[in-house]
């Protein structure tokens, strides 16, 4: 009897819940895979996507992004096997999974912990909240591969920002294995676009993009490149957070920065009287 | 019968202004290394008030090694609690002394001594008292256990309101932590050179408040000094931009606080007269010099004429004049450059086919004044509905529906403040969720607490002053 021809699969981009070739029809090889190669097209193309998601994703409740972030969780932990056949240290697939019920709890309560009633010197009602800052473009870490990307991932949009992911050009299947994920989680397409290929291709135009309001650094490990991100990023006074420190240890707490960075704070006003 | 007020101005008598002032570094007035100065004149009459010193690079770099020097050996190492007591002094002096500091603002600035007296100088007390308290208790503000001070903060602060601006930088610096190297506007610099002396007579130690003087030269240097570890910027969205590009690839944590153009959003189930009064509050405080001043009116269309009608009325009430009379609603345009910039958009208004209407109004021959103005039949592609104009120029537009409401409101590539008003609960809450807006104003609009987070969202800038939040700018979080 002869050997079963395996079924390979074919890696693409995740824009707007679908699984799109580039635009530009390229791809490049690595992992042993054609993966597409990104174009700046396919980077604006996310950005609409993610834009278009705003709406709904801000305007969910916190305890239905709660309940997708764990539904995340419980999807990943059905694949572990899968992540491990592509290399990824199976505790590594365990603290992504815990990482996403981490931040799933924080959806109902970062309003609580980080916003709150204003003792104003005079009669009036004053309330401080936090609300997503909108389209966030996120830089993955090189690597760890699934653990990096999920720790970017989820606290950017727990709190109701969506993103565009430029994932680790040299480890990018955990990427597109992980959006396939997403895709059978309840989470609404657009929320999370991932994008494939060269970081110096795609995130400058998602640096100067106007429709973004934030930039995530943190995989940028070319300082050059960084500042020069930074530099376009101010061109409509996006919010950044700048690369993490060489040895970052993503196993750590993660504390609560990663999605305060990403939100803005309102205040409203109102005067008590009868 | 006639209405007229007396005149009933305030006493300079309180102020004892010097003929020139140094620039304070290390706890001491000095000369500039290259003895370069400018002069700091009273808008309302272009008297020149004082000569004042311009820091070059050098005196910046003085400035920041003080700063230094006394963060590492003094402020930093020193317990919360005695930082905390120095600032409680700070803001017990400048209540001690605020007629002083009030009338003082009133004359370098030009707005109304009621403005300065009753709204400027509590609030910068207040602020100090507020963040006094915090110096002490970091470890509960929410934060981690250990949060640090940053180091040496670098901040520029505008004209419009020069002791409260600099209130707001400094005080939470301060209870954080951090040193500071401060920056006022070229056309305001008074009250802060009046505060240094205040840092003297707190026994502050010398360095942790270092006052530059100067204007947009001095303040690059300060900003793009390899020496400091923060800068804290309040002032124009280009400039915000530009510093923004400059602290690219350093370590600088960056808070920006920029240009707005609020809608102010009247319903048709508004209390006409409360709304009229909160759009004249929202536009004509402090001459509209207000970056969340309520600039674009957007008034529900079934009630447009009714509200135009009686804002007309007020206006025509509107006492614009004399600072420092303590009638006077309406104090003088800060500047022959700003006077300028308001004209230019103006007439760009007129042109672009807007109708302009401002009341019969007087305006006095020397300084710089500008009559409180309208424009109805304003479009949104209109300049004066798309840029800030930092005057007392409103521009009314109308809408039918909320949604409608919503769209022209966050229709602007600024997001510091709205307003709103109407009767109805539910729409307010409504509304404000979907304003994309730092500070939301509802049936009430400029008020300010120091323990209100205040700040922008997209080119309004980012990071918040005042409140619990302010603190998070000159931590190490």
């Amino acid at each position: 009897m002869s050997e079963r021809v395996a079924v390979r699969k074919t890696y693409k981009l995740f824009i707007g819940g679908k699984f799109p070739r580039s635009e530009s029809g390229r791809s490049y090889l690595v992992q042993s895979a054609n993966v597409s190669l990104a174009s700046r097209k396919d980077a604006r193309d996310a950005v609409v996507a993610a834009r278009a998601a705003v709406k709904g994703w801000a305007g969910a409740t916190a305890y239905n992004r709660g309940q997708i972030l764990y539904r995340v969780a419980e999807m990943l932990e059905g694949r572990r096997e899968q992540f491990v056949g592509l290399g990824v240290p199976a505790d590594e697939v365990d603290a992504a999974v815990d990482r996403w019920v981490w931040y799933a709890g924080w959806s109902d309560k970062l309003p609580q912990v980080y916003g709150g009633a204003n003792p104003v010197a005079g009669p009036y009602f004053n309330l401080s909240a936090p609300e997503p800052t909108g389209v966030v473009a996120v830089v993955a870490p090189e690597q760890p591969a699934l653990l990096g990307l999920v720790s970017v991932i989820a606290p950017a949009i727990v709190t109701g920002n969506t993103v565009v992911v430029a994932a680790s050009p040299a480890q990018p299947l955990a990427a597109v294995t992980l959006a396939e994920v997403l895709a059978t989680s309840d989470l609404p397409g657009g929320v999370v676009n991932v994008l494939t290929g060269r970081l110096a291709e795609t995130v400058p135009t998602l640096a100067a993009h106007m429709d973004v309001n934030a930039i995530d650094l943190t995989g940028v490990a070319d300082a050059e490149l960084a500042a020069d991100l930074e530099v376009r990023a101010a061109e409509n006074l996006k919010r950044v957070l700048r690369p993490a420190p060489a040895g970052h240890d993503w196993s750590a707490d993660p504390g609560i920065t990663r999605m305060t960075a990403l939100l803005e704070t309102k205040t409203v006003w109102h005067p008590k009287g009868v | 019968m006639n209405f007229e007020y007396a005149p009933a101005p305030e006493s300079r008598s309180v102020v004892d202004l010097k003929p020139s002032y140094g620039l304070f570094v290390d706890g001491k007035f000095v000369d500039p290394t290259d003895g370069g100065s400018f002069k700091s004149v009273n808008p309302a009459s272009e008297e020149v008030l004082a000569e004042v010193a311009e820091a070059g690079s050098q005196d910046v770099d003085r400035a920041v090694h003080a700063a230094r020097k006394a963060y590492e050996k003094v402020w930093g190492p020193m317990p919360g609690r005695d930082r905390a007591k120095y600032l409680f002094r700070i803001a017990r002096i400048i209540q001690e002394r605020s007629r002083e500091l009030a009338v003082l603002e009133s004359l370098d600035n030009g707005k109304p001594i009621k403005e300065s007296r009753d709204v400027d100088l509590p609030l910068v007390a207040a602020h100090f008292f507020y963040y006094a308290g915090w110096a002490d208790k970091l470890p509960h503000a929410g934060f981690g256990p250990d949060p640090q001070p940053l180091g040496v903060a670098a901040q520029v602060i505008p004209w419009n309101f020069p002791l409260l601006m600099l209130a707001w930088k400094i005080a939470p610096a301060l209870a954080a932590g951090n040193t500071v190297v401060l920056k006022p506007a070229e056309t305001t610099p008074l009250t802060a050179l009046l505060f240094a002396e205040i840092c003297q007579q707190a026994d502050l130690p010398a360095g942790v408040v270092n006052i530059v003087t100067g204007a947009g030269d001095t303040g690059r240097a300060l900003v793009e000094h390899p020496g400091v570890d923060k800068v804290a910027f309040t002032g124009s969205t280009e400039v915000g931009r530009a510093i923004a590009r400059s602290v690219a690839g350093t370590r600088k944590k960056l808070t920006l606080e920029l240009g707005g153009k609020a809608a102010n959003i009247v319903f048709d189930d508004a209390p006409v007269d409360q709304a009229v009064e909160g759009i004249v509050n929202g536009i004509f405080f402090n001459q509209g010099h207000v970056c969340c001043a309520g600039s674009r009116l957007l008034v529900q269309e079934s009630v447009a004429e009714q509200v135009l009608e009686s804002l007309k009325r007020r206006m025509a009430r509107l006492r614009v004049g004399d600072p420092l009379d303590k009638n006077t609603d309406i104090g003088a345009i800060n500047s022959a450059a700003q006077l300028a910039r308001i004209r230019e958009l103006s007439d760009a208004g007129s042109a672009e086919g807007a109708e302009r209407w401002s009341p019969p109004c007087e305006l006095p021959e020397r300084g710089f004044w500008f009559a409180p103005t309208i424009f109805t039949g304003v479009t949104q592609a209109h300049r004066i509905a798309r840029e800030e104009i930092f005057g007392p120029v409103l521009s009314v537009l109308t809408f039918r529906t909320p949604a409608e409401a919503v769209e022209k409101a966050n229709n602007t590539p600024y997001g510091l403040s709205a307003g709103i008003w109407t009767d109805k609960g539910s729409r307010i809450l409504w509304l404000a969720d979907r304003l994309r807006a730092g500070v939301v104003w509802a049936n009430t609009f400029n008020k300010f607490d120091p323990t209100s987070p205040f700040g922008g969202y997209k080119e309004s800038g980012y990071g918040r002053e005042g409140g619990r939040h302010g603190l998070e700018g000159y931590l190490n979080v």
